[in-house]
């Protein structure tokens, strides 16, 4: 316990506190070093993949494509979306990262068609979530071919409540 | 969760999805009907409720925690107290420690010295042999416990010598099967270990016949349980001991257990090992300690106390399957 609180100092705590308190931060790190096993500073997407109820999460595979590799601050700032003190704004831009899997800025068909199938993919057959898919966009606005980007999905985004938040432990 | 009275008749009907059903919008024959606008694009991607749960998994997890080792509670510090823990900090050490070590040594020097004859003169003779040594190991695990100033209680009628039976227990450290093997000569399933832990593992544990296996081996899997299938048919072999969590656990949560104890077709035995977290703490954080400074830890505290329960035994239910049958 003494040993972890001291490789961590005031400086660094205040370096990535963006929403969360100091005594959050300090559980974060301790979870961090739980997490990075073999103590390289780091966590590899492997480490992440044993914790099993992270591992049957569908959409496990695409959150690892951000979470490969990532050192204390980055994990700080990942999580950062998730506290309650995050705005909607916050919240909206980490949804549309996890969707724009090139990073190039732009949400295409096909990107929300493969986390629609990540997420439903036993249930329903590919053509049948296309179908739905381009109805709903139709619907909204747009077609096809659009190129959603940020501003887009605050738009969809934005106007009712989105949930999303994660409660620290703090022993 | 939205079930609304759709015109589009549904293909399957098992979405257990948190969100709303996206079936009834799916066309059924050719044409495509006006949704009920229930369904916007904002409801699609809306993925919030699986990252939060992603999340929550990274940030804090039921499984992980089972290992977390407590952190030992400050005490009421005041004057008074101080002193006396001082006293029982030197009790301990300087005349506990020694008393016990001198034990231990003892046990030792009995049972090496009866062992290495036994084991080599009697040879020819298996049956008297392995009788003997089960004696002597019974022995020096009483040896063991004593050097903790162990105090066990048992629970529930002995285990008997008969084929086709296995017994499970929740694991909390290596002092477990110690204990257990005091009472009756178990025949384990445990990981090979470095250092002379090693070495008494395939001396002497080798005459209860125990069973070895290495984790960093994937073939390894196969073998083992071809052994153990084997070890439990023979009638005249020691009753098998395994740990299904396959590693050490706080002793606070049970661990699912693994499968695999329960794929051999025995009837299953569970043996449950509770430790009195007051006098110490037992479990053994194979990452953080050695098994030698564990050893030290547990000799310098005041005793071991622990219950063990033998619990009713168990059958495999026609029709289940071995994973149903772990989780219960």
């Amino acid at each position: 316990m003494g040993n972890t609180s001291s490789m961590l100092t005031q400086y660094d705590i205040e370096e990535v506190q963006q929403h969360f308190s100091q005594q959050e931060i300090v559980s974060l790190y301790e979870r961090f070093c739980q997490l990075d096993r073999n103590g390289g500073g780091f966590v590899s997407g492997e480490e992440f993949l044993s914790v099993p109820e992270f591992a049957v999460n569908p959409l496990s595979q695409r959150l690892l494509t951000m979470l490969d590799g990532l050192n204390f601050k980055e994990f700080v700032a990942f999580l950062s979306a998730f506290s309650p003190r995050a705005t909607v704004q916050q919240k909206i831009e980490f949804i549309f990262k996890v969707y724009d899997s090139d990073g190039n800025g732009k949400v295409t068909f096909n990107d929300m068609l493969d986390v629609l199938h990540d997420l439903t993919g036993q249930f329903i057959s590919e053509q049948q979530r296309e179908q739905v898919l381009t109805k709903v966009l139709e619907e909204a606005g747009y077609t096809k071919e659009s190129l959603l980007v940020m501003s887009d999905f605050v738009k969809i985004l934005g106007s009712s409540g989105l949930k999303m938040e994660v409660e620290v432990p703090v022993d | 969760m939205n079930s609304s009275e759709g015109k589009l008749k549904s293909s399957s009907s098992e979405l257990d999805l948190d969100r709303p059903n996206i079936e009834d919008y799916l066309p059924s024959g050719s044409s495509i009907q006006e949704p009920h606008g229930k369904l916007r694009l904002r409801d699609l991607l809306d993925i919030s409720p699986a990252l939060t749960e992603a999340a929550g998994a990274i940030v804090d997890d039921s499984f992980t925690r089972c290992f977390k080792s407590n952190p030992p509670e400050p005490w009421n510090w005041n004057v008074y107290l101080f002193p006396l823990w001082c006293c029982g900090v030197v009790f301990r050490y300087l005349i506990l420690f020694p008393m016990r070590a001198l034990v231990l040594t003892i046990g030792w020097i009995i049972f090496l010295s009866c062992f290495i004859p036994v084991h080599f003169l009697l040879k020819g003779n298996d049956n008297l042999r392995k009788k003997m040594e089960r004696a002597l190991v019974e022995l020096i695990c009483s040896f063991f416990v004593a050097s903790w100033t162990g105090v066990v209680k048992y629970h529930g009628p002995r285990p008997s010598m008969r084929p086709k039976q296995v017994f499970v227990a929740n694991h909390t450290s290596m002092i477990d099967f110690i204990i257990l093997e005091q009472m009756t000569a178990f025949a384990v399933i445990m990981q090979k270990h470095p250092g002379w832990v090693g070495l008494l593992q395939s001396t002497i544990l080798e005459s209860v016949g125990c069973i070895w296996f290495n984790r960093s081996e994937a073939k390894d899997r196969e073998i083992v349980t071809r052994k153990l299938r084997e070890h439990s048919q023979g009638a005249d072999n020691n009753p098998l001991l395994i740990f299904p969590e396959g590693t050490c656990v706080n002793n606070q949560y049970s661990v699912m257990f693994k499968k695999g104890a329960f794929e051999l077709g025995c009837t299953v035995c569970p043996i449950a090992i509770k430790y009195n977290k007051i006098f110490v703490d037992a479990f053994w954080n194979s990452r953080k300690q050695s098994f030698t400074m564990h050893l030290l830890q547990l000799m310098t505290s005041w005793a071991v106390v622990c219950d063990v329960w033998y619990l009713e035994p168990q059958n495999l239910r026609p029709g289940e399957t071995p994973i149903e049958f772990a989780e219960r």
